[in-house]
């Protein structure tokens, strides 16, 4: 039985959604149920390794209901299998669980997706901003955060060479 | 970036007084680039090690928001800019795939020899520097040598040296000719024996197999759950290649082995480095011997490339679509849908996100960049080493600070 069929009898309510595109098989899963269903592909259907955690902010999106859309790509390095799962959050406070207990690359993937959107993941164990300075306060790939910023760069603090 | 205490908590306990901290960089002739790295050390052994990145970030994936799927191609290849066309090819591939454009064999050979001859440049400098850091100069210059006459060729099919955005939607700027394939060819010459001083001048040196030996190692186990890819993956017994797992371009036709070592040190990263230099040029010796002719890009009528200076100045038709093309919000329409897809770029599995909302732009440009998740499992790797094997470290890591950053 594929881990397809095997995942649909496990969790019956969950709703998942298959699609193919491509190459590429999805799922997307609610975000309530993401911790458990990441951990049984983990731990029952060998997808050892995390290799992409990215979000997408569906904001100006064409048919969209949701805001935020947080990608999780999955392998399997022993069959090379592929696996993409989608879980939706929201607006006001966009929070996951975290996946570092399960794979040690979520802490930076994880990281870059908070310091981009703003999508906080609970029991991460070093949540700081990653790319951008820490007293940033926006959240720059958001759809509604404009290509030139809103002046930060104008507003940094400039160290002379008498003062530094 | 200012360090957040709490990063320190344990290590700022009264009896762990005799620690001491180290900077590392930003600036610093082993980072090659812009990385700090905040060492806390006992003596000269590293107790812990916090990376701090984002010197370089400059919003390459917003740009890719704003930009279209051709014109953007010229700020991916600043991400990677040891190999710049793998970046290239790898976002074209990311593209076309979105757009269901199947390319020309000439095309698709053409960028698989590409491919390589980037992967070869990557790895030089990779050894070259690895090898600077620790004390071998000549090594360095060696390399250094061979990856000119790469920038000459690619300087002849492009008429850029380093960014070259090269590659299109459905093709390539313009085709190479057969002075090229020659220009190839000689290089594929040289190389080899270039390759065999390398290895007389580094490989059982043992200065060198001092410094890199036992270094650094990371698991088979730890280097899956960490999400390593590429050679650092196969050093340390992984064995997966995309070229091999997911065949892409012309590698289905081609024959070549998947280089891999046990040890997972330093010293086996640059083995298995080394000995992919000579399946890539196996590989590119391959397709000078079948490069298929033909047209390089696709057939116009497709709409997703220029049509042919010719047909431009002598038709309606070609004029039009040349406009078409190149005319903002007009071009081609991609498909509601997302995407991911990877490559095998010199570092490890080089993939884009790509999501497309009926415009010829991307709704979003992720880029998942090998080097940010190698980076992440430094302090894992470093520590209980001594300070000198930071440099040894990082230089098997092959960090190249503007695609850690974007």
């Amino acid at each position: 039985m594929s881990y397809q069929a095997q995942l649909e009898s496990q969790f019956p309510d969950a709703g998942l959604q298959w699609s193919d595109f491509r190459d590429n098989h999805r799922v997307v899963v609610p975000a309530a149920r993401l911790a458990e269903i990441l951990t049984t592909l983990k731990q029952t259907h060998g997808f050892d390794q995390l290799a992409e955690i990215t979000a997408v902010d569906y904001l100006e999106y064409e048919d969209s209901t949701d805001r935020f859309g947080v990608v999780y790509v999955l392998v399997n390095c022993s069959t090379g299998e592929r696996l993409i799962v989608k879980a939706f959050v929201n607006d006001p406070d966009p929070t996951l669980p975290s996946m570092y207990p399960l794979w040690k690359s979520a802490d930076w993937l994880e990281r870059e997706v908070f310091d981009m959107f703003g999508i906080h993941f609970e029991g991460h164990p070093d949540p700081r901003r990653i790319l951008m300075p820490d007293e940033f306060t926006a959240f720059p790939l958001r759809k509604d955060y404009p290509l030139k910023g809103r002046g930060e760069r104008h507003n940094f603090p400039v160290i002379t060479r008498s003062e530094s | 970036m200012p360090l957040d205490v709490s990063d320190f908590a344990e290590l700022d306990a009264p009896e762990k007084e005799y620690l001491w901290t180290l900077n590392f960089g930003p600036q610093h002739p082993a980072t090659h680039t812009t990385l700090r790295l905040v060492l806390t050390l006992d003596g000269e052994r590293v107790v812990h090690a916090v990376p701090h990145i984002g010197y370089l970030h400059s919003g390459f994936e917003k740009l890719g928001e704003h930009l279209d799927f051709n014109q953007y191609v010229t700020i991916v290849d600043r991400m990677n800019y040891i190999s710049p066309m793998m970046n290239e090819i790898a976002w074209h591939h990311a593209v076309e795939k979105l757009l269901d454009i199947q390319l020309t064999p000439r095309c698709r050979y053409l960028r698989t020899m590409l491919s390589e001859l980037m992967r070869i440049q990557d790895h030089l400098l990779n050894v070259g520097t690895c090898a600077l850091d620790l004390g071998g100069f000549t090594a360095f210059l060696y390399c250094f040598y061979q990856r000119e006459k790469i920038y000459d060729i690619v300087e002849f099919a492009s008429g850029q040296r380093f960014h070259t955005s090269y590659t299109r939607v459905g093709g390539v700027m313009f085709d190479v000719n057969n002075a090229w394939v020659d220009k190839v060819r000689d290089f594929c010459k040289g190389f080899r024996k270039v390759h065999e001083e390398t290895h007389k001048l580094l490989t059982r040196n043992r200065i060198f197999i001092e410094r890199v030996q036992g270094v650094g190692t990371l698991t088979k186990e730890d280097a899956i759950n960490m999400g390593v890819t590429g050679p650092l993956a196969r050093a340390s017994g992984v064995l997966r290649d995309l070229r091999k797992d997911e065949p892409y371009l012309a590698y289905p036709d081609l024959e070549f082995k998947v280089v891999a070592a046990k040890d997972g040190d330093c010293y086996a990263r640059y083995l298995v480095r080394m000995q992919e230099m000579l399946e890539s040029l196996q590989l590119i010796e391959q397709i000078i011997e079948n490069f298929p002719e033909g047209p390089v890009n696709v057939d116009p009528v497709t709409k997703a490339v220029i049509p042919a200076k010719p047909a431009v100045y002598r038709s309606i038709e070609g004029l039009i679509q040349h406009f078409e093309v190149i005319m903002p919000n007009r071009g081609f329409g991609s498909p509601h849908e997302e995407i991911y897809a990877a490559i095998e770029s010199p570092n490890g599995e080089l993939g884009f996100y790509v999501v497309g909302d009926g415009t010829s732009r991307a709704y979003r440009a992720r880029c998942r960049p090998p080097s940010y998740v190698h980076f992440a499992t430094f302090p894992h790797m470093i520590k209980d080493h001594q300070l000198s094997d930071v440099v040894a470290v990082l230089g098997s890591l092959n960090i190249i600070a503007a695609e850690l950053d974007r």
